[in-house]
């Protein structure tokens, strides 16, 4: 297999990028591959601490491209899984401290050595996006079912379209299926109208989230929380299994035909 | 128009129509915003299209957005210099290598487009 690149990203801040690619990730290798999860929101890093591995940082990517130390000094080993490693940002600089040529540099080095290279971006549409998202195959745009937040995504989708990424693909994370049926929230079909992309996941709004931030364990390593679940169903769908989207309907406010596939044993 | 606003509004009660309905004006006025390279992509598009029906005084075309509260335009102007004779717009189908066929029903699901 051909190892891909792939951008996490938004046009708003907040939306779920750094949860997303640590849950990710996290899945990934839980799958059997090799994946590395890059920090690309240099001088904002969280992607550590989200992943619970902030006290093992030593280097990070600026280090590497500077040449003070090697890749694999730079790279955190996560000990809870195989495969699966840390390429932390650098907190005390600033985004001009690496360009464009860097950032591609750095991902074909990161190429030879993983099956899966997931940059969680910073947000918006300046140096920091482009430079995280120069050296990626693919993109997932993501983004809640809120006004500003779709409004910035269909910016990004522009962008991303207009640097060559394919495919471009949406998660849409936070959905509250109780405004959903209330008709006080977009449903994922709203969504898909207005963005016209194709779907690659749906995210509940889901405690357990904070929570596993909170205790710097991702959600993927367990597979009760809703919200893991989805997840987990990200990773299947980007390793290329059809995976119905079984909260769809329910999302969209018929829950009570959810309900009734469910008590007819309806299997994912 | 407003009749139907007012319907979606009330219909199901909910706030969801009120921010799709704004998200749909509000990425009309976005995305006309489009770049330079684009709109003389364009620019040559519609030349190529229209020059097979009618010759154009290129160098005088007016191309512009017209942004209004709800809706946007996309307003040309083309100075035309001689309308050529005789290509009625069934004869042009024919020259389309397709056979001319007129634009297929619907297009069904798994279809290639
Ligand atoms: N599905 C969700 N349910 C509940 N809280 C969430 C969910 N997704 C993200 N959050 C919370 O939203 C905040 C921002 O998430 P984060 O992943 O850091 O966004 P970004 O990286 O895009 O800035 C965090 O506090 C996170 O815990
Ligand atoms: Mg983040």
């Amino acid at each position: 297999m051909d190892p891909r690149v792939i951008v996490i990203t938004s046009g708003k801040g907040g939306v779920g990028k750094t949860t997303t690619t640590s849950n990710i990730s996290v899945a990934l290798a839980r799958a059997g591959h090799k994946v590395v999860a890059v920090d690309a929101d240099i001088g904002l890093r969280n992607l550590d601490v989200v992943m619970g591995l902030e006290n093992r940082v030593v280097y990070n990517f600026i280090d590497v491209l500077e040449g003070t130390c090697r890749l694999n000094q730079a790279l955190v080993r996560d000990k809870r899984v195989d495969n699966l490693f840390l390429l932390p940002a650098a907190q005390t600089r600033t985004k001009d401290a690496v360009s464009a040529d860097q950032m591609e540099e750095l991902c074909g080095m990161l190429r030879k050595e993983f099956d899966f290279i997931l940059l969680d971006s910073p947000a918006g549409i300046e140096s920091g996006f482009r430079n995280a998202s120069i050296g990626a195959d693919e993109a997932l745009v993501i983004t809640t079912p809120e006004v500003p937040a779709v409004r910035d995504a269909d910016r990004i989708i522009g962008l991303l379209e207009s640097m060559g990424k394919s495919p471009i693909r949406l998660v849409i994370n936070r959905l509250r299926s109780r405004l959903v049926k209330q008709g006080e929230m977009l449903d994922v079909r709203d969504v898909l109208d207005i963005l016209a992309i194709d779907l690659v996941g749906i995210v509940p709004e889901d405690d357990s989230v904070v929570k596993s931030a909170n205790r710097g364990e991702p959600l993927t390593f367990g597979d009760s929380a809703p919200a893991a679940q989805a997840f987990q169903r990200i990773a299947s769908r980007i390793l290329g299994e059809t995976v119905p989207f079984p909260d769809f309907s329910e999302e969209q406010g018929r829950g009570f035909f959810a309900g009734i596939r469910k008590f007819f044993g309806r299997k994912e | 128009m407003a009749l139907e606003f007012l319907k979606k509004f009330f219909g199901s009660g909910g706030s969801k129509n009120i921010a799709k309905e704004r998200l749909q004006i509000v990425l009309i006025h976005d995305r006309a915003d489009i770049s330079p390279e684009m709109l003389e992509q364009l620019r040559r598009d519609m030349i190529d299209v229209i020059t097979r029906y009618m010759d154009i005084d290129t160098s005088k075309i007016e191309m512009d957005f017209d942004r209004a509260d709800r809706s946007v335009a996309f307003v040309a102007n083309i100075p035309v210099i001689r309308i050529k004779r005789g290509v009625a717009p069934g004869k042009m189908e024919q020259e389309i290598p397709d056979g001319g066929k007129k634009a297929q029903p619907k297009r069904k699901p798994g279809q290639p487009g």
